[in-house]
């Protein structure tokens, strides 16, 4: 338990590091952009509103840093990130609730198919090692180097300009109305092929790769050996055996990686126009919109650490040394 | 030194000829209009030219430099701190450890490519270095992790405690004993953070939170997309600035591949 512990309060700290930073980011850095739109906005925004970007972004000069800074917590508490300019005049957190489920959906289910599936590939290819599979890695090197969002540029290109087989954009088809209906969950997974295909292309190569080093590596170890001495068939040793002991720094490692991969998709939701948290924070960047990027930010790291805490589960479910310490 | 290492250095030994004469070899000057209006490739223009008639193997050409000196800049810079906090922390251990390592996992953990947009587009003026260095910032937490893992591997071991026993300074033990072990770790890390700080670079530039005054491949793409390319099937705007980024990636790649296959001899080829 003292590990899950340990672990629960680095990502507490690490959040209270997240949150700080968006606090300081616009006091530490020159340029007023928020008192600009703020004045561009004049009469259309109340006084509430105003109030509460004033507090997100420090422009009150009255207040000393410290009196700032609690105001801030006290604003994030009561979940109010500031009105969006883009989506005038809805609030950051409204704009931020509604694309959340798309990118949750997105990101989430790719990201533990690319996992999976590397993991299996990668298990294979180092077992395998010396056979065609090493062909795979320059392959998968390949396509690891291509850029999330150049992949998905290709991908319309081919299969909904030339081939016109998927959508090329937007999470459903314009004119359903979101509800729980056949047609409308159609039109989703329809819309999510090409997204979906592309994050996972482009982060499967990571997870074979470390894999299949990690299974070279423990295939080399005595207790491979002595499982294969005892005749036990390839399949156990491989997977009951080699694979179980590999997995474990892929699994550390799919926590650290996770913040890359988000980023990754994050562009590819932009170059989809998919409804998620990517494509607001493009729209965002257009417009300078300040309080929609921090909210993003902010969202995204929350969803990271939940992430990483459920890796940390997993971790703890396959390697009982993790357990015993406590 | 087997092929692939060899492929790798190769291509990345000519991407940086272009970067240093790409200006002087450019057929064209990148930002010139003219009248050849999305033209595809052809013998006057190798990589066919853009909505307005600039000619894009011009600007791949051009736009190199910025690419990699970014690489360049941030591969030092991350580097560099990644020792700093890596080999500080794994070779002095204790509450020190326990603060940096901290230090780099929060790095880790908090999702970079928000983050960087954030800071570049409330920049006021975002120009290379500039944006090399942000960059930097974000990209030394991994090298200094597994540097820490190495160090703290070293610091017991037999000439480690010689010099100690000796009389040596703590500096002198890490700069002139610890880190020539580490120099295949370092190597390898330097080649990722450059890998990472490239891709991030195009990745702003095409979102277009970077100045588009200067070109690079990531501007390329920017105004590709903004007009458009896509649908008007002008496949030759986007792809040659996207093979560029792949192949340079792949041949980094390749280099770290040798610099592990060096450190770590279970993963050399098995001869038949």
């Amino acid at each position: 338990m003292t590990f899950l512990l340990r672990r629960a309060l680095f990502y507490l700290v690490t959040l209270w590091a997240a949150i700080t930073v968006n606090f300081l980011l616009p006091r530490l850095l020159p340029g007023d952009p928020v008192q600009a739109m703020i004045t561009k906005l004049g009469g259309r925004l109340n006084s509430d509103a105003m109030a509460s970007l004033y507090v997100l972004f420090g422009l009150d000069d009255n207040k000393s840093i410290w009196e700032q800074y609690v105001d801030y917590w006290g604003s994030l508490f009561r979940g109010d990130l500031g009105l969006s300019f883009t989506f005038f005049p809805t609030p950051v957190a409204d704009v931020l609730a509604q694309s959340m489920p798309w990118t949750l959906g997105l990101v989430g289910v790719t990201t533990v198919i690319a996992f999976l599936l590397g993991t299996l590939l990668g298990v294979y290819a180092g077992w395998k090692r010396g056979s065609w599979m090493d062909n795979l890695i320059p392959v998968t090197t390949f396509l690891s180097s291509i850029p999330y969002f150049w992949l998905g540029l290709i991908a319309i290109s081919l299969f909904s300009v030339t081939w016109p087989l998927f959508p090329a954009s937007g999470g459903y088809a314009p004119g359903l109305v979101p509800e729980f209906s056949g047609e409308f969950i159609g039109s989703v997974l329809e819309h999510a092929v090409l997204p979906g295909v592309t994050i996972v292309v482009s982060s499967v190569a990571g997870w074979i790769l470390g894999m299949r080093n990690m299974m070279v590596t423990v295939t080399a170890e005595d207790y491979v050996l002595v499982a294969r001495a005892k005749g036990l068939t390839q399949k156990r040793i491989m997977f009951a055996y080699a694979a179980r002991n590999a997995v474990l720094p892929s699994i550390s490692g799919f926590a650290l990686s996770l913040g890359f991969i988000v980023g990754g998709a994050l562009l590819v939701e932009m170059v989809f126009s998919y409804p998620g948290l990517g494509y607001v924070l493009f729209q965002g960047i257009g417009g300078k919109d300040y309080p929609l990027m921090q909210g993003v930010f902010l969202v995204i790291t929350l969803a990271v650490l939940v992430a990483n805490l459920l890796a940390d589960i997993g971790y703890l479910l396959l390697d009982p040394r993790t357990r015993k310490e406590g | 030194m087997n092929f692939k290492t060899k492929l790798g250095l190769g291509i990345l030994a000519f991407f940086t000829l272009i970067a240093v004469i790409g200006e002087w070899i450019a057929p064209y000057d990148p930002s010139a209009m003219s009248d050849d209006l999305l033209s595809p490739p052809s013998g006057s223009h190798w990589f066919g030219t853009t909505m307005t008639g600039q000619d894009i193997f011009s600007q791949v050409l051009v736009g190199t430099r910025g690419v990699m000196v970014v690489g360049l800049v941030c591969g030092v810079l991350a580097t560099f701190l990644s020792i700093l906090v890596g080999v500080t922390a794994g070779f002095l251990g204790g509450a020190a450890d326990e603060a940096l390592s901290m230090l780099s996992n929060v790095f880790l953990v908090i999702p970079a490519l928000p983050l960087i947009i954030i800071v570049a587009s409330m920049l006021p003026s975002a120009d290379t270095v500039l944006i090399a260095a942000v960059i930097s910032l974000t990209a030394w937490a991994w090298g200094a992790r597994i540097l820490r893992a190495q160090t703290m591997s070293l610091r017991r071991r037999d000439f480690v405690e010689a010099a100690r026993a000796s009389g040596e300074r703590t500096w002198r033990i890490i700069v002139f004993e610890v880190l020539p072990n580490l120099l295949a770790v370092i190597g390898s890390g330097f080649v990722g953070t450059v890998i990472f700080a490239v891709m991030l670079q195009i990745t702003l530039s095409f979102v277009g939170v970077i100045s588009l005054s200067t070109w690079n491949w990531g501007t390329i793409l920017f105004w590709a997309q903004s007009n458009q390319a896509l649908g008007l099937g002008a496949w030759w705007w986007f792809v040659p600035a996207g093979l560029c980024i792949a192949l340079l990636g792949t041949a980094l790649a390749l280099i770290n591949f040798g610099i592990d296959e060096y450190a770590n001899p279970r993963l050399r080829k098995v001869r038949a």
